[in-house]
């Protein structure tokens, strides 16, 4: 491919640790257990995938980690530049949750508005932002007059327009078609290469955590539980090519029969694997 | 659909929905319109037909000409209503929307003062008048009073409902981005809750005016006020029927105009974002 960008190799070993999970546990005041005895390490420029059907506590962790809610158990040890403050976490829902009446350009203003920094001097940001994820044209437009795809490439210039060290997302494209998935994901990639930030997504398909992921961490359900992690071995840039490719196939075939081991392995009788 | 020759080449079904739509919007205003000219009509031939006195009917010729003849009494008082319609308003929105901000800033204010919102809502009027008649000097505040009790409380119970419907997630965006609660309010939930104000403010407009009118006929009978009300009550008790039918078609004019207007400001304010503004596309 291109010979002057150097492909690069998922985060190794050696890469800093960002952020280590040691025995996190949560359970809601109702009793239910959503995670239990959590230990994950994150690296500097990990993009890790949680996989895992319902009620693993995928969700329940990323927002732990986003610090929208606190562990009951364990502890969350951010590394590499002490206690890391919310304005270096972006965060992805799964809805585009956009600001209705307001638009595109001002609802990527939102996290420096709220900042205190004036709508000028956050102008080329912005302008950058949106010229990124596509958007370029769609400034004045409302958020109901764009597709659900450009809607959530909103919501990804809003969460990266602070330029934070971590981006978390959960489950952005499991409302949208194939299509637009696919291009989302390339075009996702394609930031992340560029930026070099760290990347939590949480997702229920196998392909899609395969495609993006260096690292796929498999959850299992009741009580939500890391049951096993994968490193994806495959070389970045990923494209189109890669997608279609055998190794795709057999990382996919590999990350399938681990997650359906995870289901499986949901004590009770009755479960409904989704 | 093809385009032949520069025209619009419909097919049939097609076409029918599009002649459907058309008779619709013309139907749409000619039908009341219609009916409103026949009722009048028929008000006006009963009259004829029953020979029925002026001072127990007027035919709908004679009413409108008391209202150009009356005009000057008429819209003096008409104005005087309008002052109290209008300032009540103001202070039901300024009120309601400063109460509903107050509620919520907290569950524990709201719960403590609600019920006495709704205390003052159900309690009639005319009933805690001649309260406010007691305690109250003077005449505009007394009106003021009354017509802004009456008033505010759509505005107030449509905005706290509106406050605190705000999506989650939004929520939790302005946390993780550690907006204050002032950042919040102002950025997120004023914003939200304006289609739920907008509607409460449609209701208080029409009530502004029932409160001002209400409010004048029980003074009315007490003190001297010289609104349309008093107007009414003085023409009931002179049995010059036309002038009361003038007065009162004022203030249904004043109560339309009124509804109208606030609709327009409305839809000039949501039309690009909420559902409720939007044209339906097929």
């Amino acid at each position: 491919m291109i010979e002057e960008k150097v492909a690069r190799a998922p985060a190794s070993d050696v890469a800093p640790t960002l952020l280590a999970l040691r025995g996190v546990g949560k359970v809601f005041s109702n009793g239910v257990t959503a995670l239990s005895d959590v230990d994950l390490t994150i690296r500097e420029g990990d993009f890790i995938s949680l996989l895992g059907p319902s009620g693993c506590g995928k969700s329940t962790a990323l927002r732990l980690i986003a610090g929208l809610s606190t562990p009951t158990s364990g502890v969350l040890d951010w590394r590499g530049g002490g206690s890391l403050d919310r304005a270096n976490i972006g965060f992805v829902f799964q809805e585009p949750t956009l600001l209705p009446w307001a638009s595109v350009f001002d609802n990527v203003w939102l996290p420096l508005r709220l900042k205190g920094i004036s709508r000028a001097k956050a102008a080329p940001a912005i302008t950058q932002m949106l010229a990124r994820v596509h958007l370029t044209g769609f400034e004045d437009a409302v958020p109901r007059e764009l597709s659900g795809g450009m809607k959530m490439r909103v919501s990804i210039a809003r969460a990266m327009v602070t330029k934070p060290r971590v981006l978390l997302m959960d489950e952005p494209f499991a409302a949208l078609d194939e299509i637009t998935r696919f291009k989302l994901n390339n075009d996702l990639l394609e930031l992340w290469q560029d930026e070099r930030f760290t990347v939590v997504f949480v997702t229920h398909s196998v392909f899609e955590s395969v495609f993006l992921s260096n690292r796929v961490v498999v959850m299992a359900a009741r009580p939500g539980r890391v049951f096993d992690e994968l490193a994806i071995e495959a070389a970045y840039p990923r494209d189109e090519a890669f997608r279609t490719s055998p190794d795709y196939a057999a990382l996919c075939r590999q990350a399938s029969d681990v997650l359906v081991n995870a289901i499986n392995s949901t004590a009770g009788p009755h479960h409904d694997g989704h | 659909m093809t385009v032949i020759d520069g025209t619009l080449k419909l097919d049939p079904e097609e076409a029918r929905r599009v002649r459907q739509e058309r008779l619709e919007r013309v139907g749409r205003w000619v039908l009341p319109l219609a009916i409103m000219i026949l009722a009048i009509w028929l008000w006006d031939r009963i009259c004829v037909w029953n020979e029925i006195p002026q001072y127990i009917l007027p035919r709908p010729g004679v009413v409108l000409q008391t209202l150009y003849n009356d005009a000057g009494l008429l819209f003096s008082s008409l104005l005087v209503t309008l002052r109290i319609t209008f300032l009540s308003l103001a202070l039901a929105v300024i009120g309601g929307v400063g109460l509903s901000v107050l509620f919520a800033q907290s569950k524990w204010v709201e719960m403590s003062f609600f019920p006495f919102a709704i205390v003052l809502q159900v309690t009639p009027i005319v009933a805690i008048f001649p309260l406010i008649n007691i305690y109250v000097n003077n005449q505009t505040t007394k009106l003021l009073l009354c017509a802004w009790i009456v008033a505010f409380f759509p505005i107030l119970s449509n905005t706290t409902l509106g406050l605190n419907s705000v999506d989650r997630n939004l929520r939790d965006l302005f946390k993780l981005n550690g907006a204050t609660r002032w950042q919040q309010l102002r950025y997120l939930r004023l914003p939200a809750a304006m289609p739920y104000f907008l509607g409460g403010l449609k209701i208080a407009g029409g009530l502004s005016l029932i409160g001002a009118v209400v409010a004048e006929f029980v003074a009315g009978a007490t003190g001297q006020s010289s609104g349309l009300a008093s107007r009414i009550i003085e023409a009931g008790y002179r049995l010059n029927a036309p002038r009361l039918f003038a007065a009162l078609f004022l203030i249904s004019l004043t109560g339309i105009l009124i509804f109208l207007v606030l609709s327009l400001i409305s839809h000039l304010i949501l039309r690009r974002w909420h559902e409720s503004a939007l044209k339906q596309e097929r």
